[in-house]
C-alpha cells in the first residue's frame, strides 16, 4: 500500500524528479553522477547483464551475446530476445560505441574484478560518451551490497533488498555449517576447465572464488602473488595426481563424459569416490561462467554436495525458487528435471 | 668455414656425443616432475617391474602414462621441428626461414581453434589441427604453382605470407566468436604450446607420420645439397628443382603438422637449432639432419623439464622456447653479419 502511495507521489512529482541528479560512489572509489531515474542500462559484459536482468530486467538494453538454444528456456521469454549489444570489457571489445550511444543508456554498468585496466576503461568511456559508467565489485563478499545498490539506482529498492536478503541468508547458512567443521574436515577441490580438464583457476582468482566461499581448499594454491597476475593456468596430470583432490568440479560436458572412463584420471580420489560434479550452465553457469550473481545457485548446490550431513535441502525446490526469484521464470517441469539431473551426482 | 676443418670421424663423433647427451637428458628429465617420487624410487620401481614383481599401479601410471610419454614426445617434437627447419632453410636457401614459413603452424592453430569453438573431442581437435596445417600449406603450394614466375621460391614464400596471414585473421575471428569464459582460454593455451596433456596415444599417433616423412629427407639428402646451390645449378646437375622441392615440402609439412597437432605451436626450435647444428658440422644436409634432430630433441627435452619445474605452475613451452631462442638467435645473427661483411 505504502508503495502505491509512494508511486503516486512520484508520478505527481515526475517533472522535477527527472531533472534531479545524485552521486554514487562505485567500488573503484569513483564518484559518478547519475540521473535520478535510470531507465536504460547498458551492460558492459555478461556479469553486468546478469546483475541488471536480475534486479530490473526492463532496464536492460541488451545481452552481450545471443543465447544458446539450451539456455533459452531458463530466461523469461519477455527478455530472451533483447538485442545483442556486445562486450565493452574483458579481452577485446566487441561493442560498437556508436551503437551503445544509439541505445540511449542512462548508465553503463560493469560488474566484476576491479582492476586499473577496467577503471581506466570506465573513465575513458565515460569521458567519450558522456554516459555515467559504474564499476561494481563482483566478488561474493560484495554480492548483497551490489544487489542493494542496483535496487536503489534502478528504482526498485524492495527488489534489491529481497535479493540481497536471499544472498545474506545463504551465506549465513554456509557459515553456520562451516563453523561446526574443523579445517581438516573440509575437502580439497579441483575446478577442471577445458576439454582436457587441465585448465583451472588459481586460488584467489574470481573464477574459483566459489570453492573458497563454500569452505573447500582449491588445490591450485600458489599464493596470492600468482592470483593477482594470472586467473587461469594449465595443470599437468602429475600435479593433479600429486595433490589428489577430494572433489572435482566441471561444467565441461566433454570432460565430464570422459573422466570416469579415462585411465589417467582413475587414480584420482575424486574419481574413485565418484565425487566429480557437473555444474549446469543454463541460463548462466552455476559455479562460474560468468562470475556474477548466477553463482548463488551453485553455491547452495555445492554446500549440499560438500557437506551432505550438515546441509540438507530439496534441490528441485531450491532450483525452482531461485530461478523464479532471480531469473523471472517459472521453469517448466521437464526443464527443471533436466537441471536437477545434470547437477545430481551420477 | 667451420665445416672445412671438421674431419669425417669428428662429424660422427658429434652424432654419437649428442645421442648420449639426449639419452642422459631424457633419463634426467624422467626423474623430474610434479608427482612426488624420487629418482631412486623410480629406479626401484622399474627394477621391480622388470622382475615382474607387483608394483604401485598409481606410480606405474604416472611414469608410463604421463611422464615417460611426455619426455618422449618432447624429444620427438624437438627432433621433428629441427628436421623440418633444416629442410625449409635448405629449400629456400635462406637461414631466416622457420618451419612455419608456409603457414603450417598457423593453419594447425586455426584447425585446433575451430575444434575448440565447436566443442569437439580432444582427438577431433588434434585431427583438425593436423588437417589445418596440411591444408594451409597445400593452398600455399597451389597458389604459388598458379603463378608462373622465374623466382619459384620467392613466389612460394610470398604465397605463404599471404595465406598465413589470412589463416591468422580467421583464427582471430574464431577467437572473437569463442566463449570468453572457457573456449578463449583453451585456444590461447593451445596456441602457446604445451606437453602437459601428452598421452601415449599422442606419441603413437604421430610416430608413423614422422617416420614416413623422414624417409624422403634421408633418401634425398645429397640432392638437397645440390638444391642449395640454386635452381640453375641444380638443373645443370640433373636435379629437377620443382619436383624435389615439392617432395621435401610435403615431408617437412607432414612432420611439422603432426608435431604441432599434439604439442601446440612451439616456435623457435625450427629456426635456431638448424643454425646451431650448422655451426657444429657445416651445411652438408646429410650430416646436418641427424645433428640438428638430436640437438632439437635435447633442446626441447630440457625446455620441457624447465616448463614443469621452473615455477609452481606449468609454464607454456612456447614462452620458454622464445625466451631461450631469441637471445641465441640474436647472437647468431650478429655473428653471421660479421661473416657477410
Amino acid at each position: 500500500m505504502l508503495t502505491r502511495i509512494l508511486l503516486t507521489v512520484c508520478t505527481l512529482w515526475l517533472p522535477t524528479w527527472a531533472l534531479a541528479e545524485r552521486t554514487v560512489t562505485d567500488s573503484a572509489g569513483r564518484t559518478v553522477t547519475l540521473p535520478d531515474r535510470v531507465e536504460r542500462v547498458y551492460a558492459a559484459g555478461p556479469p553486468a547483464s546478469i546483475l541488471t536482468y536480475m534486479v530490473a530486467p526492463d532496464t536492460l538494453t541488451g545481452w552481450p551475446r545471443a543465447h544458446h538454444a539450451y539456455e533459452r528456456p531458463f530466461i523469461s521469454p519477455e527478455y530472451v530476445d533483447l538485442p545483442i549489444t556486445g562486450r565493452l570489457t574483458g579481452r577485446g571489445s566487441t561493442a560498437n560505441l556508436e551503437l551503445v550511444l544509439a541505445s540511449k543508456p542512462d548508465l553503463i554498468l560493469d560488474f566484476g574484478s576491479i582492476r586499473s585496466t577496467y577503471v581506466s576503461l570506465a573513465e575513458e568511456t565515460q569521458a567519450q560518451t558522456g554516459i555515467p559508467y559504474l564499476l561494481i565489485d563482483g566478488r561474493f563478499e560484495n554480492t548483497a551490497a551490489a544487489l542493494r545498490l542496483m535496487g536503489d539506482i534502478l528504482g526498485v529498492p524492495e527488489r534489491g533488498e529481497r535479493l540481497a536478503r536471499y544472498a545474506e541468508t545463504l551465506f549465513a547458512e554456509i557459515d553456520a555449517v562451516l563453523a561446526t567443521l574443523p579445517e581438516e574436515a573440509r575437502p580439497s577441490v579441483y575446478l577442471a576447465r577445458g576439454p582436457e580438464g587441465l585448465e583451472t583457476g588459481v586460488k584467489g582468482s574470481i573464477n574459483t572464488e566459489i570453492i573458497e566461499r563454500v569452505g573447500g581448499r582449491n588445490i591450485a594454491d600458489y599464493g596470492e602473488k600468482i592470483a593477482m597476475q594470472r586467473n587461469l593456468i594449465n595443470m599437468s596430470m602429475e600435479e593433479i595426481l600429486a595433490s589428489d583432490p577430494d572433489i572435482i568440479l566441471t561444467w565441461d560436458r566433454q570432460f565430464f563424459d570422459r573422466v570416469f572412463r579415462d585411465p589417467l584420471w582413475a587414480d584420482v580420489r575424486a574419481v574413485k569416490e565418484r565425487r566429480v560434479y557437473f555444474a549446469p550452465s543454463a541460463p548462466f553457469g552455476w559455479i562460474d561462467r560468468p562470475p556474477s550473481i548466477n553463482r548463488l545457485m551453485g553455491l547452495k548446490w555445492l554446500t549440499g554436495l560438500l557437506y551432505p550431513e550438515h546441509f540438507q535441502f530439496d534441490l528441485k525446490e531450491a532450483v525452482r525458487e531461485y530461478y523464479q526469484l532471480f531469473y523471472h521464470v517459472d521453469v517448466a517441469e521437464a526443464d527443471l528435471n533436466q537441471l536437477v539431473s545434470w547437477s545430481t551426482p551420477q | 668455414m667451420v665445416n672445412s676443418s671438421v674431419t669425417q670421424p669428428q662429424r660422427w663423433g658429434w652424432v654419437l656425443g649428442l645421442s648420449l647427451t639426449l639419452i642422459g637428458l631424457m633419463i634426467f628429465a624422467a626423474g623430474i616432475g610434479a608427482y612426488p617420487v624420487s629418482q631412486s624410487e623410480i629406479l626401484a620401481h622399474l627394477w621391480q617391474r622388470g622382475l615382474g614383481a607387483s608394483v604401485s599401479p598409481q606410480l606405474d601410471r604416472v611414469l608410463f602414462e604421463i611422464r615417460f610419454p611426455r619426455v618422449l614426445a618432447s624429444a620427438i617434437v624437438g627432433a621433428v621441428l629441427a628436421a623440418a627447419g633444416c629442410a625449409y632453410q635448405g629449400l629456400f636457401r635462406n637461414p631466416l626461414v622457420s618451419p612455419d614459413i608456409l603457414g603450417v603452424s598457423t593453419g594447425a592453430g586455426l584447425g585446433a581453434a575451430l575444434g575448440i569453438l565447436l566443442s569437439l573431442s580432444i582427438a577431433a581437435i588434434q585431427i583438425l589441427a593436423f588437417i589445418g596445417g596440411l591444408a594451409t600449406v597445400a593452398l600455399v603450394y597451389a597458389v604459388a604453382s598458379l603463378v608462373r614466375h622465374r623466382e619459384a621460391t620467392l613466389v612460394l614464400v610470398l604465397a605463404g605470407v599471404v595465406i598465413g596471414s589470412l589463416a591468422g585473421a580467421t583464427l582471430s575471428l574464431i577467437k572473437v566468436l569463442a566463449d570468453p569464459y572457457d573456449q578463449l582460454p583453451a585456444i590461447t593455451f593451445w596456441l602457446l604450446g604445451s606437453f602437459a596433456s601428452i598421452r601415449v596415444a599422442d606419441v603413437t599417433a604421430v610416430l608413423p607420420a614422422v617416420m614416413v616423412s623422414l624417409i624422403p629427407m634421408i633418401l634425398l639428402r645429397w640432392r638437397m645439397n645440390v638444391l642449395s646451390l640454386g635452381d640453375e645449378e641444380a638443373r645443370a646437375l640433373g636435379v629437377h628443382p620443382g619436383r624435389l622441392r615439392g617432395v621435401l615440402v610435403i615431408a617437412a609439412t607432414l612432420m611439422t603438422a603432426a608435431a604441432v597437432s599434439i604439442a601446440g605451436v612451439i616456435g623457435w626450435v625450427g629456426l635456431i637449432i638448424p643454425h646451431m647444428a650448422r655451426l657444429l658440422v657445416g651445411p652438408n644436409f646429410a650430416r646436418l639432419l641427424p645433428v640438428a634432430m638430436l640437438m632439437g630433441a635435447c633442446f626441447l627435452v630440457l625446455i620441457d623439464t624447465l616448463a614443469r619445474s621452473l615455477t609452481a605452475t606449468e609454464t607454456p613451452i612456447g614462452i620458454l622456447t622464445a625466451f631461450f631462442g631469441a637471445p641465441v638467435f640474436l647472437v647468431l645473427l650478429a655473428r653471421s653479419r660479421r661473416g657477410w661483411q
